[in-house]
């Protein structure tokens, strides 16, 4: 095993077990708020340590590798960020435990206008 | 700071269209490389108008350095909300916290809030919902501060000083 | 079993508890969620896969791929919010 297998081997491995956090996020969050942003920002990171660490195990593929990562690290948070509006346009409430709410008294405002 | 003109716009356009095709085919054979350079030329003219406002003043060396500066800064800022994100999931209490609040920003253009609208939803516990005017709506899992000026301080205000050089906000 | 081997299945793994999100709900949002984060991870499976059986033609499946989910994702946003 070449020195560099060995750091993609790590990075693919690492990228894997945040996959993994990421889908606990997924079910162990109370509203959709909170699961939206522990399931994308997991799965972000884990997404660029195994392609970085497919592109590093196997120098041939890294320039391909490279874009597909940064194409999902500037998409993931645009679909993110789109869903949760309709998510909160939709009225799908805040979970019982938050403790303020500064979008919703803008909207009433923007309604009020 | 206005418009640069149509011929910086343009080569700016097909310079950064060129460096796309080469990172996609992945090889120096001279017929992709032709191929690709008239593909490039044919799509800048379609879209340079849309594509960028500032032309080639983007590969100023000074925005170039902040823009390398700022790639460590931000995965630094990623794998800390990772190990912030792994500690509120697998702890047996789930310490959240959450709510929206409402931060300030004192940039202007329309890129560089979508990029630091980005980099918030990816950093320590943010997630952005809205962008209206100069105001960001935030999800924040962990509210420390409810009021504009504490939260604008804790959430925006380190990327903005990266961001005002690399999108030309002048002001 | 290699290193690679067992992040194929981790990754599997991360993939069928993130269908329990999609099959449980409660609302519309939170399936749409776990579909998009499922996309994601498959993604990132594909790349894995063309390491694993050397094909360099698997990177551009998962290119188009990511591009594809996040049209789908964005349509589901216009949809929900009565803008389609």
């Amino acid at each position: 095993m070449t020195i560099n297998e060995a750091i993609g081997a790590f990075l693919i491995f690492t990228g894997s077990l945040f996959y993994v956090l990421s889908s606990l996020g997924l079910i162990r969050m109370p509203d959709v708020y909170n699961r939206m942003q522990t399931a994308t920002k997991s799965a972000t990171l884990a997404s660029l340590g195994v392609m970085i660490g497919v592109g590093i195990y196997s120098p041939c593929c890294f320039p391909k590798a490279l874009v597909i990562a940064l194409f999902l690290l500037l998409t993931n948070p645009i679909s993110a960020h789109a869903l949760i509006r309709a998510a909160y346009r939709s009225g799908i409430p805040l979970w019982e435990g938050s403790i303020v709410d500064k979008y919703k008294e803008a909207l009433k405002e923007e309604g009020e206008q | 700071m206005g418009e640069a003109s149509k011929v910086s716009r343009y080569l700016y356009t097909v310079i950064i269209l060129f460096v796309i095709w080469l990172f996609l085919t992945n090889s120096l054979d001279p017929q992709e490389l032709t191929m690709g350079f008239v593909l490039s030329l044919i799509i800048a003219a379609l879209t340079y108008q849309v594509f960028t406002k500032y032309g080639l003043s983007n590969l100023h060396p000074k925005r170039i350095l902040y823009t390398v500066a700022y790639i460590p800064y931000f995965l630094w800022a990623m794998i800390m909300a990772n190990l912030d994100v792994a500690y509120r999931v697998l702890h047996p209490k789930r310490p959240i916290n959450p709510g929206i609040v409402e931060i300030k920003t004192n940039l202007t253009n329309d890129i560089a809030k979508l990029v630091l609208a980005n980099s918030i939803t990816l950093t320590p516990g943010t997630m952005s919902v809205d962008v209206k005017g100069d105001r960001l709506y935030i999800h924040w899992i962990d509210v420390k501060d409810p009021s504009l000026e504490g939260a604008s301080k804790h959430i925006g205000k380190p990327f903005e000083k990266f961001l005002r050089v690399i999108f030309h906000d002048d002001n | 079993m290699t290193i690679i081997e067992v992040s194929l299945v981790l990754i599997a793994i991360a993939t069928v508890l993130s269908m329990y999100r999609v099959f449980r709900g409660p609302t519309t949002v939170d399936r749409i969620i776990a579909i998009d984060i499922m996309t994601t991870i498959t993604t990132g499976l594909m790349v894995l896969f063309a390491l694993y059986y050397k094909r360099a033609i698997f990177l551009d499946v998962a290119l188009v791929y990511a591009v594809l989910a996040f049209l789908g994702v964005i349509a589901f946003a216009r949809y929900l919010e009565g803008g389609l």
